[in-house]
């Protein structure tokens, strides 16, 4: 119990001073998850609206498909992203194992398909309403997708949370495809897990409080958001 | 007004004709078999009782539903992919979270309209039905006259030939009914037909220069609104007038 409370201690100390290493550990982690949701909603929202408000065969397969991926298990993605771009993989000529870019990619994965099925079911249930509107304005399906996440965007900020945690939260497939270099491409999560099984828990309760922080304060900051805009704009 | 002369230059849309039209969903017949033509001109107000089919005519007339048999056929065809020369106004108006400008500008970009114009447009149509002041406020956060006076002002921007309303003022107190029904009259007087379903008499007789009595999906009696408020032919809809059917 004192070891944890002296670690605890240590790992105040570590964040109030502004440790260096635990820095760059933390600014590599958030700029690799918030390029992979970036990317991926660049990729998922619109591929969300677009099965929403469109009717083709093998829809449902699709949805169902889509809803599946959500509980990718990480290590798999890690596990494929590792061997396409392994030397003797497909894309192995791309050189960018073990380097950020192999991470936001495998990240990216992992989310998109959470971005993509939790979009489609709100745009799915707002089309419901808006339907017989926007057609009889003369709304096409490829205009209606654009117009109803514009509507939907305080919704779509949890969903897109939703996304942003996961993928700082994961550890294995950043593991497996980032090789957890030090200073190179050691994140929040593969330093912890680290730093735990060498027996350094000041760092790993360190980088454990601003994990937590981080994933609360943006959590916290979207809810005002979004409780502010649905008052202004109902 | 000049503006109206861009989307009327083109041959007009009505009449309307239906001829034998059916609709059915599943084992269930909605509509029974209507044949009709619509003109230019006089306010045609639908009523009947509760399942009567009037909506679902409504929808079919405005294109939203294909019918199951039988053909609609209007004068002069819309444009695919063109803006639209009809609209319609719903018991429950679906409005954007935009500001009520915003929502009124997005109906006339679908329609084509360019981006300079848009604004003054909205600003016009809006002052039309007495939410010049509103503009900048959000469509969502108005009150339920005001969302449907906004979705008129919609409507009106973008000047269509032909305006179909399913019970406008359903879930309306009388104040903000009566405000509905001048915007109403006033669209008529700018020289739209207009189409309305509604299952107020009171509304019927003020708004309506022709009735059509739909019952259990046909079209039982059609006749202009006085005569068919004192004394229809129909023993349908002397029972309904009557009350007897439920309504």
């Amino acid at each position: 119990m004192n070891s944890v409370a002296e670690a605890a201690g240590q790992a105040f100390a570590l964040v109030a001073t502004a440790d260096p290493k635990l820095v760059d550990i933390v600014l590599l982690s958030l700029r690799i998850s918030l390029s992979a949701v970036l990317i991926g909603c660049v990729i998922g929202l619109p591929l969300g609206a677009a099965i929403a408000v469109n009717e083709f065969r093998g829809r449902r397969a699709v949805i169902v498909i889509l809803n599946g991926l959500m509980g990718l298990p990480s290590v798999v993605v890690g596990l494929v992203v590792y061997l396409l771009l392994s030397r003797a993989g497909p894309l192995g000529s791309w050189g960018i194992l073990f380097t950020p870019t192999a991470m936001v990619i495998a990240q990216t994965i992992l989310i998109t398909p959470t971005l993509a099925a939790l979009s489609r079911q709100v745009v799915d249930d707002a089309w419901a309403e808006y339907r017989e509107q926007l057609r009889s304005l003369g709304e096409t399906k490829l205009g209606a997708a654009p117009t109803l996440l514009w509507d939907l965007r305080f919704s779509l900020v949890t969903i897109v949370l939703a996304g942003f945690g996961r993928a700082a939260s994961e550890v294995g497939a950043v593991m497996i495809v980032g090789g957890n270099i030090d200073g190179v491409t050691r994140v929040m999560t593969t330093a912890i897990a680290l730093e735990t099984s060498k027996g350094d828990l000041p760092l790993a309760l360190g980088l454990g409080f601003i994990l937590l922080f981080i994933v609360l304060a943006l959590n916290a900051g979207a809810y005002v958001v979004k409780e502010t805009a649905q008052r202004r704009y109902g | 007004m000049t503006d109206h002369v861009d989307i009327r230059a083109a041959a007009p849309l009505l009449p309307l004709c239906l001829k034998d039209v059916v609709f059915e969903v599943g084992p269930r017949r909605i509509i029974d078999g209507i044949s009709m033509r619509l003109d230019a001109g006089p306010r045609t107000v639908i009523i009947g009782p509760n399942g009567a089919g009037k909506s679902v005519l409504l929808r079919l007339c405005h294109g939203l539903l294909g019918p199951t048999a039988g053909s609609i056929t209007w004068n002069a065809s819309e444009v695919a992919g063109g803006p639209r020369r009809q609209a319609m106004v719903f018991q429950r108006p679906v409005l954007l979270r935009r500001s009520a400008l915003g929502n009124v500008t997005y109906a006339l970009k679908l329609a084509g309209v360019p981006f300079g114009q848009r604004e003054e447009r909205a600003m016009e149509a809006l002052r039309k039905v007495g939410l010049g002041g509103l503009g900048r406020h959000s469509a969502r956060v108005l009150s339920g006259g005001e969302q449907q006076r906004l979705a008129l002002a919609r409507v009106w921007a973008l000047h269509p030939e032909v305006l179909f309303l399913d019970e406008p003022t359903a879930s309306l107190d009388p104040g903000a009914t009566h405000e509905i029904e001048n915007v109403i009259a006033a669209l008529h007087g700018a020289g739209t037909k207009i189409v309305l379903v509604t299952h107020n008499l009171g509304q019927a007789h003020r708004l309506g220069d022709e009735i059509l009595f739909l019952h259990q999906g046909r079209l039982a009696e059609r006749a202009p609104a006085d005569r068919f408020l004192k004394h229809p032919t129909s023993s349908e809809a002397a029972k309904f007038l009557e009350g007897e059917l439920p309504w």
